[in-house]
């Protein structure tokens, strides 16, 4: 959907060219400095931020740390990286608490960032935590602005002090004061107080703002700042550090496409942390912000740590040990096979979870050819199957077939397609599962719904010598471990086959010499990558 | 606190354009500007080519011929598509659709009002039936604005049945004008924008739909181009509605938008009232932008 142009791919030419290189001239770092610049200024951050940010690049690109290295093009993504971050933030910082209660969390912001929504989520997510926060409705500008507030409040099962109703009617500068005192007899430890959106440049606002913040005497004054916001972040942030101080940013509608250079010209520009991330609309869509995912995003490299995460919370680790016992003692059903893709389908869309992934600029295409109704298609013939018949594959003789076929509204030739992957995918797993080494070629660890034919990476014969990690094997086994929520040990040395692992190289020495700190290893990337196409 | 600056390029543009001759610095300037007005890389790049070539050709060293040409350049861009609003069904039904928290139910109020100024008959149908008090939001606007509005039955109804349904009502008691509001949803929610398809698809069972007006906010960066082409694909878009330009943003991403997608802008919201919503002139636009 992005047609200004994919940063990633469009980096990854860049470096393409200077991969070959050992050295980097002055004239290429300009050249990738270029890029960069290009790259972040699509990506909406600001251009004193990207002037100044592409010098310090340059700088560091053209020192000692650059030349000496192994692969120069890599440090140069290394240098990139950590450079955002640093600017980011760093560390992931948290809500600072009163140390008497109650805590008073201040929001601020343009109209449309989603304050309201936003109140919601933190109030929601405070609640978690066994702290009581009470919402105070101080928007009263905004027409039924105090309504959704009641109403955010309710669906999130928390308490709202909402005096006036709004609609231009009111004194927020009172109702946040009296919210204080109400919150103390009523024994709240949270107070979040909502204010009315308003442009940097409307300073009768921005006065009433700073009369709310000098009443209440926040702990936290929270800018809260929408994602897609371009150029004029830099204008806006300033005019609230200025006209309230704000002392942390939130982030909001993360889960559109936009980069959020913004975070980056607003940490940047006012030296404030970004405390939060939004990222939907159902008041569970709250996270911390990290930092380092953030960089990964502006820059494309792909959100691998949330992608993990994702996974972890998807599939149980109990479960997985089981299915992993199953495989072992050769009862895995077509029952458990259900089960095993239904999991997965928790984890979120299938295509959402690989584009998350960097560098998926050349898998674009195939994205985009994967259904995922295949799952869907899949499903509907196990569940046409007999209990009898999922657990004893064996049973299905032709005219049961048919009847498969005729229930799930697919054809005779699908479901013996299905169940013959699932034989040899039960055959594979049961000689992984006790350590041997499965040569059926074209298939993944996980028994799956057929990617279409199939990508067949792991079609390559594990010929590499002396080296276990080209065995499809361990990664099976790697697998089996993420499903069950290990990490994947740097160590395991499962550098996938050769077709990943630059040529000649033994562990991908040269390939992964510079990747960028936090993001994550060739091994864990395509482990995941395996583990997600089955 | 910030000083008002208002909504355009002037103060970037005003010491560039004061000089005596055009050196390295005008060009650096130029393009910092249009950087910062959010037009995005692509297209500064080109209008800065485009204008080296002009100044070249007519071998001038005035700024003051410079802004002339700018000026020239930026209308001339932004008037090649036709902006006015078609209403001439009757009811012609207006769909308008956006992210979250561009302003759409805002922009309904105003254009209600803009409406009810031609002494047009409006009904509003509230189908964002998703977000929070969403509803009483746009009944406070319609109220304000003097038009009808329709209401869902229950909590949480099918948008594309509360449009039906206002169409239904507007056939009934001959209402001339037809705007339904939906609820905001971010361009990359399959089966969000698919609902929009449908709601659109419910609509066109009953009557054309005359315009659909995708609402963007002036602040939104490059990320509007993303927006305008996942709202044409699923709710066959119109006309563009720019609101929040009474802020400090410049929305210069419109340009790349009009042009890439040959999506017109159509109204221009530049503030708080409910008076604040115009026709988009391409030449006054142009005017207030270079100053």
């Amino acid at each position: 959907m992005a047609t200004f142009g994919n940063l990633s791919d469009r980096l990854a030419d860049t470096f393409r060219n200077l991969r070959t290189k050992g050295k980097l001239s002055p004239a290429d770092v300009d050249g990738t400095v270029r890029e960069i610049r290009r790259a972040l200024l699509d990506a909406d951050v600001a251009l004193d931020v990207v002037k100044d940010f592409t010098g310090k690049v340059r700088e560091r690109a053209l020192g000692d740390e650059v030349n000496k290295a192994l692969n120069p093009a890599q440090q140069v993504v290394q240098i990139v990286n950590e450079e955002l971050i640093a600017i980011l933030g760093g560390e992931a910082r948290r809500i600072n608490f009163a140390k008497k209660p109650p805590t008073i969390i201040m929001l601020a912001g343009l109209q449309g960032a989603g304050k309201t929504t936003l109140a919601g989520k933190l109030a929601k997510w405070l609640a978690k935590d066994n702290h009581t926060p009470l919402l105070v409705a101080a928007d009263l500008q905004r027409p039924n602005a105090v309504q959704q507030l009641q109403v955010v409040g309710g669906q999130a099962g928390v308490a709202v002090y909402a005096p006036e109703p709004g609609n231009g009617v009111g004194n927020p500068v009172k109702v946040a004061r009296d919210s204080i005192k109400w919150a103390i007899d009523k024994q709240y430890d949270v107070v979040i107080v909502d204010t009315a959106g308003r442009l940097g440049v409307d300073a009768d606002m921005m006065k009433q703002a700073a009369d709310i913040r000098k009443a209440v005497q926040p702990d936290e004054v929270l800018f809260v700042i929408d994602a897609m916001i371009g150029q004029d972040a830099v204008a806006t942030a300033k005019a609230f550090q200025e006209g309230v101080d704000f002392t942390g940013v939130v982030l909001t509608k993360l889960d559109g496409d936009a980069r959020g250079g913004a975070a980056l010209s607003v940490a940047s520009v006012t030296g404030r942390p970004i405390i939060f991330a939004s990222t939907g609309e159902s008041l569970d869509d709250f996270e911390p912000f990290y930092p380092d995912r953030m960089a990964s995003r502006i820059l494309d490299l792909g959100d691998i740590l949330t992608l993990i995460e994702q996974a972890q919370g998807a599939f149980d680790e109990e479960e997985a040990a089981k299915v992993a016992e199953k495989f072992r003692t050769d009862t895995f059903t077509l029952e458990d096979f259900l089960g095993q893709m239904q999991q997965l389908r928790g984890a979120g869309s299938i295509k959402k979870m690989i584009g998350m992934l960097p560098g998926m600029g050349a898998m674009k295409e195939q994205l985009n050819n994967f259904d995922e109704r295949e799952i869907v298609r899949t499903e509907a013939i196990i569940q046409s199957m007999t209990k009898a018949e999922r657990q004893n594959p064996k049973l299905l003789n032709g005219s049961r077939r048919v009847r498969i076929a005729r229930g799930s509204g697919m054809t005779v030739t699908d479901v013996n397609q299905l169940v013959q992957r699932f034989e040899q995918a039960a055959k594979m797993m049961k000689t992984v599962a006790r350590g041997g080494v499965p040569n059926i070629p074209g298939m993944g660890p996980v028994p799956g719904a057929g990617f279409g034919g199939g990508r067949g990476k792991a079609q390559q014969p594990a010929k590499k010598k002396g080296s276990k990690s080209g065995n499809p094997a361990k990664r099976a086994v790697e697998n089996a471990a993420i499903a069950s929520g290990e990490k994947v040990g740097a160590g395991s040395g499962a550098t996938a086959d050769g077709s990943a692992a630059p040529k000649g190289s033994g562990f991908g020495l040269g390939g992964r010499a510079g990747l960028p700190e936090g993001a994550p290893s060739e091994q864990e990337l395509e482990t995941l990558q395996k583990f997600l196409r089955r | 606190m910030a000083e008002r600056t208002p909504w355009s390029l002037s103060g970037a543009l005003r010491g560039m354009f004061s000089k005596r001759l055009i050196d390295q610095d005008t060009w650096d300037d130029l393009e910092t500007a249009l950087i910062t007005g959010d037009f995005g890389i692509d297209v500064t790049d080109e209008i800065v080519a485009d204008l080296r070539a002009k100044v070249a050709r007519y071998n001038t060293t005035d700024p003051k011929d410079l802004q002339r040409m700018l000026r020239e350049t930026l209308e001339e861009r932004f008037s090649k598509l036709d902006s006015t609003l078609k209403l001439t069904e009757r009811p012609a039904v207006v769909l308008v659709v956006g992210v979250n928290g561009v302003g759409k139910t805002t922009t309904i109020g105003k254009f209600a009002k803009f409406l009810r100024n031609y002494d047009r008959s409006v009904v509003v149908g509230a189908a964002d039936t998703f977000r929070a008090a969403a509803v009483e939001q746009v009944a406070t606007w319609a109220e304000r604005a003097g038009a009808h509005i329709v209401r869902p039955q229950h909590e949480g109804q099918d948008p594309a049945s509360v449009a039906y349904q206002t169409i239904e009502y507007a056939q009934k008691n001959g209402i001339e004008i037809v705007i339904i509001d939906t609820a905001g949803r971010l361009q990359t929610k399959g089966g969000l924008m698919d609902e929009l398809t449908k709601i659109r698809r419910v609509i066109e069972k009953q009557a054309p739909v005359s315009e659909v007006l995708l609402v963007l906010d002036a602040t939104t960066g490059q990320n509007g181009l993303a927006q305008a082409e996942a709202f044409i694909q699923h709710a066959g878009v119109t006309g563009l509605v720019l609101t929040k330009l009474d802020g400090s943003a410049k929305a210069g991403f419109v340009l790349a938008v009009q042009e890439k997608t040959g999506i017109p802008i159509k109204l221009i919201g530049q503030g708080e009232g409910i008076n604040d919503l115009t026709g988009f002139t391409p030449h006054v636009f142009v005017q207030n932008l270079i100053g």
